[in-house]
């Protein structure tokens, strides 16, 4: 019997059976558009955090106290410390040292209120980070020196507290309960990633240290950016900082308490996680789709005793073992192919709506289905059916042809 | 096709002439079925031939070892021992698809229990044979010449459960037609129906015989049946019972 034939055969002993075979195709089904759908989220994941860190920029360096474990008087970043990175015979791949504190703080304003992220930077952020503003002007060094009580708005905390995004500079907020003079407005960046850049205030590092964000060191800073040359002198400058922190920390080599990292480092570490996350997503999908191939051997297992009599007469009518083994074949692989089919499509389904709902609470996840996944998921579920179905199908193809007969 | 030898002919004369076309040549043909310990002969030496046209009938009490014969001959099933030709090839030294080849081509089966395809059309019923011998030329115009021959011209397109028995089993003499067989075996092919339509497949199984020549062998417990086909061979404890 040729092959469109036995199709045919499969088919019609498929539609015999509507319900059941539905149901096993379900099984299929949502193993597949499981195995999708996870793909997806997982690489949406991935291309966002790698988008947010790839905007950092490639020639920052960030610096960061805590190092190896074993080093005995770990001193912690200070201003003096970015103030040494200047030095420019000491670090001449060095163009930009931006010393700065991180925190959170309630920002108040005409009986309105927003919690945002709060950044105490000096006036170097400003070129090492791109800032870029629609109005005003960037923190001064005057500023800085006299400690003044000025900020700069993200546009979402000025749409939270004065319910426009121009015209704010002049006008007066608390941030923490004490007043601050708005001199800048921040240019909106869209609000994408996991931190939003818009919801944030940026205000002098010194005014921070003393009023918002007090330490136990005096002069203490979280973290300072780094600016490298170019690119490629990203290892250079690199080396140099930690030469120069070593030398004012008074560390041996191997024991840093600092930390240097670069976006490569970021990248990597993002790459793992992400990946790892992937795969176990894949993992935990890859297993319903078993259990759905299960379902399918189960399936044709019931089918072939069922049909044991019908295997016989097809046997007394001429049908070779050959004959027997492709149609129940041809009915597995299609069980499975249908449900591929759906299950891509329903994974699919599943992957939008995923974006849709964390586009909704802000974390701008876009999930990718690739095409390899498409593949990988079609295929897969084509082997999983004839494998799940070469036993079976097996079973049925060796029946001897008087005991089929004979079988009630 | 080779006329009927009445048995006042010499018997020797007959038998030189009938072997120039035996569909059927069974010698000492032995099943042995073997359940655990115990060992049940269903066919003890049992010798049989069979000539193109014939139409036979089998009797014999239950448990004689009819169906045994009847498998064995379709070649369902193989002997313990014994030889088998049908038309004049050893069926012995054939693998299971040259069986299958066979089954498909030589031997129309025709059941008590009618076994036909459920959810499936008469058509495509019938059609299942030319499937399975590769015949891709019309055989939906030949499955209907088969149906219209047994008087279905008219039901193409009814599944087995919209069919009385009676028709269901013309359904299935269609099916044993179709790839024109050298012989039909029917085991109790109206056992399961009522008189009337029993008599009705009777009529059109030796009709087949007498128009188009089809050698009939047909298992019966009816005497009534058997009285109708020329030759009646009896069997009795996996043997042909002597008159
Ligand atoms: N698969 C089998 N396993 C064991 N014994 C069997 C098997 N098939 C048949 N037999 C035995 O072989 C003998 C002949 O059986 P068979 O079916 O050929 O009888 P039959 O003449 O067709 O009887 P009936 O008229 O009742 O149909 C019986 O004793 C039966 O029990
Ligand atoms: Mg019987």
């Amino acid at each position: 019997m040729d092959y469109l034939n036995s199709l045919v055969v499969a088919l019609e002993s498929l539609m015999a059976n509507k319900l059941r075979s539905a149901l096993t195709v379900l099984g299929i089904v949502i193993g597949v558009a499981a195995v999708i759908a996870m793909l997806a989220v997982g690489r949406g994941a991935q291309s966002t955090i790698t988008g947010t860190i790839e905007g950092i920029g490639t020639n920052l360096l960030f610096v960061m106290s805590g190092g190896s474990s074993d080093v005995t008087n770990p001193k912690p970043l200070t201003l003096a410390d970015a103030q040494a990175m200047q030095d420019s015979f000491a670090a001449p791949s060095v163009i930009g040292v931006a010393p700065m504190m991180q925190g959170s703080g309630t920002v108040t304003a005409q009986g309105e209120s927003t919690s945002t992220m709060l950044e105490a930077v000096t006036p170097q952020y400003g070129p090492v980070r791109n800032i870029e503003l629609t109005e005003g002007e960037f923190i001064s060094e005057a500023h800085v020196l006299s400690r003044s009580a000025v900020v700069i708005l993200g546009p979402d905390v000025a749409k939270e507290l004065f319910g426009r995004t121009d015209g704010v500079v002049g006008e007066t907020v608390r941030i923490d309960g004490q007043p601050f003079r708005v001199i800048g407005l921040l240019v909106s960046k869209g609000g994408s990633g996991f931190t939003n850049e818009d919801n944030r205030v940026i205000v002098p590092l010194t005014t921070a240290q003393s009023r918002l964000l007090r330490r136990s060191t005096p002069n203490r800073v979280d973290m300072i950016i780094v600016q490298a040359a170019s690119s490629e002198a990203v290892p250079q400058a690199s080396e140099e900082i930690a030469a120069i922190l070593r030398g004012r920390h008074r560390t041996g080599i191997g024991a840093d308490d600092f930390t240097v990292f670069n976006q490569q480092d970021f990248l990597d570490t993002a790459a793992a996680v992400t990946g790892v996350l992937t795969i176990f997503l894949g993992g935990v999908a890859a297993i319903s789709l078993l259990v759905g191939g299960i379902g399918i051997m189960n399936i044709m297992l019931v089918s072939v005793i069922e049909r044991t009599r019908e295997i016989g007469l097809r046997k007394a009518l001429g049908a070779r073992k050959r004959d027997i083994m492709i149609q129940f074949l041809a009915e597995s692989s299609m069980l499975s192919l249908l449900g591929g089919i759906l299950g891509i499509v329903l994974g699919w389904l599943i992957s939008v709506a995923v974006g849709a709902v964390a586009a909704a609470s802000n974390a701008d996840i876009t999930p990718v289905i690739g095409v390899d996944s498409v593949l990988l998921a079609t295929l897969f579920s084509m082997a999983v059916g004839l494998f799940f179905g070469l036993y079976p199908a097996n079973r049925a193809a060796s029946l001897e042809p008087v005991e089929a007969l004979r079988f009630e | 096709m080779t006329p009927w030898i009445p048995p006042t002919i010499n018997l020797w004369e007959a038998s030189i002439s009938a072997k120039k076309d035996l569909v059927i040549e069974a010698r000492n043909l032995t099943k042995v079925y073997k359940m655990g310990e115990v060992e049940v002969h269903a066919l003890r030496g049992l010798s049989l031939e069979v000539q193109r046209g014939e139409v036979m009938s089998i009797m014999g009490p239950s448990g004689s070892g009819k169906s045994t014969l009847m498998n064995t001959l379709g070649c369902l099933d193989r002997p313990t021992s014994g030889e088998y030709y049908l038309d004049g090839e050893s069926v012995a030294e054939m693998n299971d698809d040259q069986l299958a080849d066979v089954r498909n081509r030589k031997v129309g089966f025709i059941f008590q229990t009618f076994n036909l395809l459920k959810r499936t059309s008469a058509l495509a019923n019938v059609e299942l044979p030319l499937r399975y011998a590769n015949r891709s030329e019309n055989r939906g115009e030949i499955a209907r010449q088969a149906l219209e021959a047994v008087g279905l011209g008219d039901r193409l397109d009814h599944k087995p459960n919209e069919l009385s028995g009676g028709q269901q089993q013309r359904v299935a003499i269609a099916r044993a037609l179709v790839n024109n067989p050298s012989f039909i075996m029917a085991d109790e092919p109206t056992g399961n129906l009522d008189s009337k339509s029993g008599d009705e497949i009777m009529r059109m199984l030796l009709a087949l015989n007498e128009e188009r020549g089809v050698t009939l062998i047909i298992v019966t417990h009816d005497p009534e049946i058997a009285k109708r086909t020329r030759r009646v061979v009896t069997i009795r404890d996996g043997q042909i019972a002597e008159k």
